[in-house]
């Protein structure tokens, strides 16, 4: 590339360069046609196969509830994808430290403790894995980079594994009471993900009363199966919760996904559902666990800890679909009962603490109080001032004299139920 | 340096007199492969990928004695907590597992580094040591010789892959105890099928530096000097991994190379969990498809002067 070497051309040649030129640049057309193409089957792929809803006989909303009802699904296995977005302030580190000292904190401190993982469900997408032979093999893990956690019942004995760590938590079932507990807090664990979809819809048409329409709205294709879609909506106004829907699988009426999404518009709040599904009995080595040579093994006899890991299940907000009661005793631990105001969809939770409330910065709680204002915003009215704390479903005020309105409400209805209970 | 121009000189009168020897015949098939074999010892016997090859053998000989230094006082996991790189809590249990945390480690960064450094010298090299128009000269044809020189660099990416393997595995044997092992799953599998699952992996490792490669062998052609296409592929990949960790940066993230690469680790689950490794091994056919056609563009029709 010696400057000299470019001197030889004339003005003859310039009309052969651009001719080249021309031919040279239309090879670009080659590699920029690949990334047309990958783009354009990126782009269209999912649009094509979201089109093609099936077509099924109609049925009425009663009918597909019996259908779920005499849903006898006892062989299964697949994946669940599940999504959930509670619009919580992302805590990054804190909130794995949270949930090591909320579950792994009583003195076994093994990550293997399933109520260790209960947290880690709250926010982000996660990708889980089902398998169930009858009623006393099931399989639950869920999948991590490049490592993941196991839940697996087999008969009696309940197994817990984190490859991760390589610890193993382990628990009888059925023998005694703690071990029961231990073996329920399990059963718990994989009723509390919406991984078992069945657990949600009857936890939702369980509210379905006068205030609550009930519809079938269409049909669609979940994890390549026909299903049929269940709407849920509330009636009255105020509630945070937009609409649930459920696909109903039409062979076995087993619900294939759940979606809540909010009133307030914008992606879902939990969006569980089948990507895969085999109705086929899955390989007895499924369910067969025994620790791997080392693995630290933690036996699961403290109920204290099982407790613990009830309360929080409670206390978890993307929990309570209209089970807004739950919530407050998760709250309310250390005080009196909460009174409920207003029923169905719009309930809220009242209960008083008995104490100072929260500090702000107007009660001179210095930083403290700014830092607990800055997450949530202030409001005042007839029951004097106080903080909303909101996420996309639930939404609590507290009030500076200690009183705490929770519930799956918008915040002006909290205000103006504080208003009213003033 | 000097001694890899040797090499690359004497390679290329090599292939410029075969190329003669050629000319007198017809040009059969097999001289593609026979430029192929040639381009590999050249590349093999190049100082440079020695020594990159054995800084890829020492990885795992220096995690498997400091797991075993670490674990020598009876304390049974390494990694307790699950830190570290994958599977490392297990080595201790199972020698073969060495061999997925040795993958697991040179993964992110020595074996790309070592095959965006033999792409990136791939034509630039040759630009730079004033061999590529001797090679040219052979009735080889521009892109007969891009492609050797892709497959070249994807042997290359399988070799190193094989070496971290191998010397992982030996070291494991030789540290550790061996026998049946138990899948991230929880379910047991034995020493035979762990062995097969292992090649597996180490062949997907292999598959997943393809897009790296082509990525390589395009810039490779864009410029003349050889440390400055090694310098620049080596540069992209740690771009990439950085933007790749970057949370808001979510909605681009599932399309740069280095994406999915750790998902080889699905390999072993119980039954494996296909969707990610489906998705790398498209991912990085893309990146071939979108840069050998653009290393095409551009090597057919640059001007040759050295």
């Amino acid at each position: 590339m010696a400057p000299y070497e470019s001197d030889d051309s004339t003005i003859e040649d310039e009309a052969d360069d651009m001719r080249a030129g021309r031919r040279k640049a239309a090879r670009y057309v080659v590699p920029v046609a690949v990334v047309g193409v990958a783009a354009a089957t990126i782009g269209l792929v999912p649009a094509f196969a979201g089109s093609g809803d099936p077509d099924l006989p109609k049925v009425s909303a009663q009918q597909l509830i019996e259908k779920i009802a005499a849903s006898d699904v006892q062989q299964l296995s697949g994946t669940v994808k599940i999504s959930t977005d509670l619009g919580l302030p992302n805590l990054g580190g804190l909130e794995s430290s949270l949930g090591g000292v909320a579950g792994g904190g009583d003195s076994s401190g093994s990550s293997a403790d399933p109520s260790s993982k209960l947290l880690e469900l709250a926010s982000g997408t996660h990708t889980l894995r089902v398998a169930a032979d009858g009623e006393d093999k099931q399989k639950l893990s869920l999948l991590d980079k490049a490592a993941e956690y196991s839940v697996i019942r087999n008969g009696d004995e309940v197994w817990a594994y984190d490859s991760a760590s390589n610890e193993a938590y382990h628990a009888q079932d059925g023998s005694s009471g703690s071990a029961g507990s231990a073996g329920k807090g399990t059963k718990d664990r994989s009723q509390d993900v919406p991984a078992t979809p069945k657990e949600l819809a009857e936890e939702a048409l369980k509210a379905a009363d006068d205030t609550t329409s009930v519809t079938v709205d269409g049909t669609a294709q979940v994890a390549g199966r026909d299903a049929y879609k269940l709407l849920i909506k509330p009636k009255q106004s105020g509630s945070t919760v937009g609409a649930i829907s459920i696909a109903v699988d039409a062979k076995t009426g087993l619900p294939l996904k759940f979606t809540l999404t909010p009133t307030s518009g914008g992606s879902a709040v939990i969006d569980a559902g089948f990507t895969q599904v085999k109705f086929a009995k899955p390989a007895a080595s499924t369910f067969d666990f025994s620790p791997p040579k080392g693995a630290k093994v933690t036996e699961g006899d403290e109920p204290a800890s099982e407790g613990r890991a009830d309360k929080e299940r409670h206390a978890r907000p993307g929990n309570d679909n209209g089970n807004v009661k739950g919530n407050g005793e998760g709250l309310g631990k250390e005080s009196d009962g909460p009174d409920v105001m207003g029923e169905g969809w719009s309930a809220i939770a009242q209960f008083d603490t008995g104490g100072e409330g929260l500090p702000s910065e107007g009660s001179g709680g210095g930083d403290a109080g700014r830092f607990l204002d800055s997450l949530g915003d202030q409001v005042s009215g007839k029951f004097g001032s106080g903080t909303v704390f909101s996420t996309r479903l639930v939404n609590a005020l507290i009030t500076d004299d200690g009183k705490v309105y929770a519930g799956a409400v918008t915040k002006d209805a909290l205000v103006k139920a504080a208003n009213a209970a003033n | 340096m000097s001694r890899a121009e040797t090499a690359d000189s004497s390679g290329a009168a090599e292939s410029a007199a075969s190329g003669r020897a050629a000319a007198a015949r017809a040009p059969s098939p097999l001289w593609t492969l026979g430029l192929l074999r040639n381009e590999l010892s050249t590349t093999l016997r190049r100082w440079r990928t020695i020594a990159l090859l054995g800084v890829l053998a020492a990885v795992p000989v220096l995690v498997g004695v400091a797991v075993k230094i670490e674990t020598s006082d009876g304390s049974s996991t390494a990694g307790g907590g699950g830190e570290g790189p994958a599977f490392i809590a297990q080595i201790t249990n199972n020698g073969l597992f060495l061999v997925f945390t040795a993958l697991a480690a040179t993964l992110p960064f020595f074996l790309p580094m070592a095959v965006g450094v033999v792409a990136g010298d791939a034509i630039a090299g040759e630009a730079n040591a004033g061999t590529l128009r001797y090679l040219l000269v052979a009735p080889a044809g521009r892109t007969r010789l891009l492609v050797t020189k892709y497959a070249t660099t994807l042997a290359f990416c399988v070799i190193a892959t094989l070496v971290v393997a191998t010397s992982a595995l030996i070291v494991g044997a030789l540290l550790f105890p061996l026998g049946e092992l138990t899948t991230i799953s929880g379910t047991r599998i034995s020493f035979g099928e762990g062995l097969g699952r292992a090649l597996l992996i180490a062949l997907i490792v292999a598959a997943s530096l393809i897009g790296i490669a082509a990525l390589g062998l395009f810039v490779s052609t864009l410029t003349n000097s050889g440390i400055a296409a090694m310098a620049t592929t080596v540069g992209l990949l740690i771009t990439v991994q950085i933007l790749d960790q970057i949370p808001q940066l979510h909605a681009i993230q599932p399309y740069f190379f280095s994406h999915y690469w750790l998902s080889f680790a699905d390999l072993m689950r119980d039954p494996v969990y296909w969707d990610d490794l489906i998705r790398n091994l498209e991912l990085q056919a893309l990146y071939a498809a979108v840069f050998g056609a653009a290393a095409w563009a551009r090597f057919t029709a640059k001007d040759i002067t050295a």
